[in-house]
């Protein structure tokens, strides 16, 4: 505090001058600093007002169909016949929301156990550098376009699962599943692995110590500790999934109808993202169909809106029950 | 804040409105061509080789159906309507009450051939089994005196024009069963009957080769003659509609003339239709 006094013993010139603001200045000075806060605001808000915007525009163009229909025949029925003739026309969306939770749910089943082990071989077991070869490899597989996949799986899967495996069609759920699982284990290695790698060397280290082998560290330290990464990286492989919309209508058959019996994956469905890929280019604008088409729209984004929620809750209900073990 | 942006965003998009604006006005002609799905590609790929020839000439294809574009005609929002079908007489005489007179120029024959599997013994269906199959009262082949396999009916997507020609002539008022798959393009179609064994589906005629089999339908064969001449049962003209016969050398008058020329002739064989002229 002794020193302080020497800083300011030489004030700047005309520092001392009283402080004169004219009122025009003044109000600029104002203006200037709520103009700067302004556009910064607008910059910060321009992802989030994205999201509104487009939330509103679709409940927008939704709204009617609610209004015209009713919501038992949208999730009540699985009839979609929406070009039927004039006054017969069906929207029923059970099979498009059933169809695309068949697909979702059997990449899912695939891509989260092989995406994960992945990850836990490429951060824990291999040596360094072979990690730094296979990562950009695994993550290349997430820049091949969709139609390359939907491709492959008419060309080449379709014909082998009729001719080897019986099936009557070769597009089917579990044609579209399996190739939705390759395209979503990128994503799901790469964040896996991000937050298993991001866990650090001190903590294993400290396991070490403790006398752990390597199989515990890694089962009862590593894993443990990143499993919010982990977490994430099977919702962003779900979102990867359930929106992914060229693949599907290649290779899903596209039939609006609930499997029956309920696990024969052999049989074709129907998503919600390939029903309006397929649909919306020709609808009229205004008609009951496009509306229709929103809704199902509306429907997807609720989906993964709600998804989302939960695996906030999810992380937040983890993070808390963590702090009460310790 | 909001509504700062939100005027920010009316401005942008009214200087962007005013500019295309300006743009087309200053082009020497604009044709509107409104109507049919399925005439819709071969209005796309004429006007298309019109852009060498005629770059003073801006045309757009509007594809929403033969009602609509008969309706516009009738309103004056477009020059030249793109059909399936031939005029309704209530069109026709509202048309005469509004001062226009719709003259049709047949441009191109549609023919919907129903392909299946090479290795299928069925020759023929009628056209009665046809819908029998798509609307799944029909589900194995060995009830059409084929091998015992399920029936894998595969359709296009409900907004191609092939879709329509297909409702048009087979399904009426018939809907299509659940399992009933779709794809969305010709090539596709094409791709999943060659691949799968029991698959039945139809695409135009110019996409039968033989990697896949074309059913006769009541007993006939699809092929140019049959579809030109009309014995083909899943056949129909296409048609252009103006108001009046088109004053001579005008673009509306190349445009409805272009099937005649050997290019035209071309465009609507690779769109998988049928040219009206034998060559």
């Amino acid at each position: 505090m002794e020193d302080a006094p020497q800083f300011v013993a030489e004030p700047a010139a005309g520092f001392n001058r009283p402080l004169l603001l004219s009122a025009g200045r003044d109000r600029f000075g104002w203006a200037l600093g709520h103009l700067g806060r302004a556009v910064l605001g607008l910059i910060t808000g321009t992802s989030v007002l994205a999201v509104v915007l487009i939330f509103v525009f679709i409940v927008r163009e939704a709204w009617p169909f609610f209004a015209q229909r009713s919501l038992a025949e949208a999730f009540g029925s699985t009839q979609w016949y929406p070009q039927a003739a004039a006054g017969q026309e069906q929207f029923g969306m059970l099979a498009l929301i059933v169809g695309s939770l068949y697909v979702t749910a059997g990449a899912l089943v695939l891509a989260v156990p092989l995406g994960i082990l992945t990850a836990v071989v490429l951060s824990d077991i291999v040596p360094f550098g072979l990690r730094q070869a296979i990562k950009p490899v695994v993550e290349l597989l997430a820049a091949i376009p969709s139609v390359a996949f939907g491709f492959f799986a008419v060309k080449v899967l379709a014909p082998f699962m009729q001719t080897h495996l019986g099936f009557t069609t070769g597009a089917n759920i579990l044609n579209s599943s399996l190739v939705l699982a390759v395209m979503a284990i990128p994503t799901i290695v790469s964040v896996a692995e991000d937050s298993l790698w991001a866990v650090g060397r001190d903590l294993r280290e400290a396991s070490f110590a403790c006398g752990a082998t390597r199989a515990e560290t890694l089962v009862k330290v590593v894993i443990p500790a990143a499993h919010n990464g982990i977490l994430a990286a099977i919702v962003l492989g779900m979102m990867r999934a359930i929106g992914e919309t060229m693949l599907v209508w290649m290779a899903s058959g596209n039939a609006a109808q609930i499997p029956s019996p309920w696990w024969d994956l052999s049989q074709s469905v129907r998503t919600m993202t390939a029903t309006i890929a397929g649909e919306m280019g020709e609808t009229p604008q205004g008609s009951i169909q496009r509306h229709a088409l929103f809704a199902v729209g509306l429907i997807l984004l609720v989906f993964s809106l709600g998804l989302n929620l939960l695996t906030e809750t999810l992380l937040r209900r983890a993070k808390t029950g963590k702090g009460d073990r310790r | 804040m909001r509504t700062a942006l939100k005027a920010a965003l009316v401005v942008a998009v009214m200087v962007v409105l005013g500019a295309v604006g300006t743009a087309v006005a200053g082009e020497q002609a604009a044709i509107q061509i409104e109507g049919s799905t399925t005439v819709g590609p071969i209005a796309d790929a004429f006007v298309e080789a019109f852009a060498s020839s005629h770059p003073n000439v801006t045309m757009t294809v509007k594809k929403t159906g033969s009602g609509d574009g008969a309706a516009a005609l009738i309103d004056g929002r477009c020059q030249i309507a793109t059909m399936s079908r031939f005029m309704k007489p209530e069109e026709f005489a509202k048309a005469v009450a509004n001062g226009v007179m719709p003259v049709a120029h047949a441009v191109a024959m549609d023919g919907v051939c129903v392909i299946v599997h090479p290795s299928n013994p069925v020759k023929g269906l009628t056209t009665q089994q046809v819908r029998d199959i798509y609307t799944g009262k029909l589900t194995n082949w060995s009830q059409l005196g084929g091998p015992d396999l399920p029936i894998v009916a595969i359709s296009r997507d409900t907004s191609s024009g092939t879709y329509e020609s297909f409702t048009h002539f087979v399904m009426g008022k018939d809907k299509m069963a659940q399992q009933v798959e779709y794809v969305n393009s010709n090539p596709q179609c094409h791709a999943r009957v060659e691949a799968t064994a029991g698959a039945v589906a139809y695409v135009g005629l110019g996409f039968v080769d033989d990697k896949v089999k074309a059913l006769d339908i009541n007993g006939v064969a699809p092929s140019r003659a049959t579809i030109a001449s009309g014995k083909y049962p899943m056949s129909r003209p296409l048609f252009l509609f103006t108001n009046g016969y088109p004053e001579l050398g005008t673009p509306i008058f190349d445009f409805c003339t272009f099937h005649l020329t050997e290019k035209g002739q071309e465009i609507v064989e690779a769109k998988g239709f049928v040219a009206l002229t034998a060559y």
